[in-house]
């Protein structure tokens, strides 16, 4: 079939492009857009290393073809703080949230989108919002520690919202 | 893996997917596409057109009619899984979704696609007959209603023809004093079920009334369990009875033999679940 044009934000940028329509997000992100840091481990919807938010929701980009973000806004792991650290990046790194580093955009994404409604999540909550994203690193633990502190720094930064 | 070619549309409106959904050749609708693009990736499934039903408007409805709860073709596993209507008008729905995939795909995994689907693990069309729900399923030609036990015909089959789209699902407000429960044991929380086992009941002077029990896992599609409710009719709650009620359960499936679960471990979850969500639902009912 002919290739379709699509026209959308990716972090903070307008990006158009002509896509066939079995192109993956993911494969449009990382091969088109040329932004690797959408990583794609199972490409079947399981593991969760490929999340990025569309329209400030988490999702699967191996499980959306690219036709379908035609005016949408994504924001994959390079949009996240502005050339430095976000503050969840930062307690990623504060707490040893990665260790290869595999799942961590995923994870991200799943920790903002999470932090976006819920300031102040229980540890329980944080588990519930990672069930989807594998670490085969096994790095859980301080993964759930560093979404905890992300979310107070978060807090610090901006006491209104908390 | 990468999936195979397809044609690509995207309507606006619903008698343009339905006319396309006739005239196409093998066409499917792609609706959260949780479950249809990881067939498409592994090439499993090969449609030669996908039919985009995201961009049509008014889908995504959650609302009562009276006293019926009507759900649309768009709704999201999220936002039913938050909506304030399900929560208090269907509360065992809100907490089978407890167990139902992860975040990121409930954000976009429609109910309609997932009854679609017809896993036989899946929670809600389990769910969907213990709550007798009824199918709106339309077609260029018209529309019917198909009740949810007659929907799903098998693994990964449904009733519906290949120009019938799932347009709503019409679920009947339990009644008032209904108690009732949902658990469930998967690998993982958010994966299939080895073994889910729903309950409803109502009590009238201690007895037992109108018990729904179903179950999802334990066979080629999900279903209830009617050899239990004749047992529970019409009887008080004892934990002796919920006993007898999950041997019986637990005599009337055959389940499937897959590495991570044998038959034999399914049968003695249903055993295990089934006293459980009877006592709780019980518990529960007023
Ligand atoms: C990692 C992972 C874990 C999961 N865990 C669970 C789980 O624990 N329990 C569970 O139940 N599900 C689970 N799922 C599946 C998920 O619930 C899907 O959202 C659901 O099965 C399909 O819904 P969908 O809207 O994504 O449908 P799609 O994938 O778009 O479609 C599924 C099928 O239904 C057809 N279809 C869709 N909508 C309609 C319609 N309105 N009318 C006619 N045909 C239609 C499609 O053509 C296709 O054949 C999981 C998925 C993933 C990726
Ligand atoms: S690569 Fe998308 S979920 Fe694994
Ligand atoms: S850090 Fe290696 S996979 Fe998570």
């Amino acid at each position: 079939m002919d290739k379709i044009e699509v026209s959308l934000t990716v972090n903070g940028r307008t990006r158009a492009a002509l896509v066939s329509p079995r192109m993956l997000l993911s494969d449009f992100i990382r091969h088109e857009l040329a932004l690797p840091g959408t990583h794609v481990g199972c490409e079947h919807g399981v593991c969760g290393s490929c999340n990025v938010l569309v329209d400030g929701k988490a999702v699967r980009s191996c499980l959306m073809f690219a036709v379908q973000t035609d005016g949408a806004q994504i924001t994959t792991i390079e949009g996240f703080g502005d050339g430095d650290l976000d503050p969840i990046q930062t307690a990623f790194w504060e707490e040893h949230g990665l260790q290869c580093g595999f799942c961590t955009p995923g994870m991200l994404a799943s920790a903002k989108e999470l932090l976006d409604h819920n300031p102040d999540p229980s540890d329980e909550e944080i588990r519930e919002a990672i069930s989807g994203n594998l670490c085969r690193c096994t790095g859980y633990e301080y993964i759930i520690n560093a979404i905890r502190s992300a979310a107070a720094k978060l807090r610090a930064a901006d006491p209104a919202a908390a | 893996m990468k999936p195979a070619k397809f044609e690509y549309s995207r309507p606006d409106d619903l008698p343009t997917v339905l006319a396309l959904l006739a005239d196409q050749e093998d066409a499917r609708i792609l609706a959260g596409g949780q479950s249809l693009v990881p067939m498409m990736n592994f090439r499993i499934a090969q449609p030669a057109a996908l039919i985009d039903i995201n961009r049509v408007p008014g889908l995504d409805y959650i609302r009562m009619e009276g006293d019926v709860i009507a759900i649309g073709a768009l709704a999201r596993h999220a936002d039913i899984q938050r909506s304030p209507v399900i929560q208090s008008n269907i509360p065992i729905m809100t907490e089978a979704y407890d167990w139902v995939a992860h975040s990121a795909v409930r954000n976009r995994g429609t109910l309609c696609g997932n009854l679609c689907h017809a896993d036989p693990a899946s929670e809600m069309p389990a769910l969907m007959q213990l709550l007798e729900a009824q199918m709106v399923v339309a077609s260029h030609t018209g529309q019917r209603e198909v009740p949810a036990a007659d929907f799903f015909t098998g693994t990964y089959e449904t009733a519906l023809e290949p120009d019938e789209m799932l347009t709503e699902v019409r679920i009947a407000k339990p009644a008032a004093g209904t108690g009732w429960r949902f658990e469930e044991v998967s690998m993982r929380k958010g994966d299939f079920a080895w073994a889910a086992c729903a309950a409803m009941l109502r009590l009238e002077a201690g007895q037992i009334a109108m018990p729904r029990v179903a179950v999802a896992g334990v066979g080629d599609a999900p279903m209830r369990l009617d050899a239990v409710e004749a047992i529970l009719t019409g009887q008080a709650p004892s934990e002796d009875l919920f006993q007898t009620a999950a041997q019986t359960g637990a005599d009337a499936i055959d389940p499937p033999e897959t590495p991570a679960a044998s038959a034999a471990y399914r049968k003695d979850l249903v055993r295990t679940l089934l006293p459980r969500v009877l006592s709780t639902a019980a518990e529960r009912a007023e």
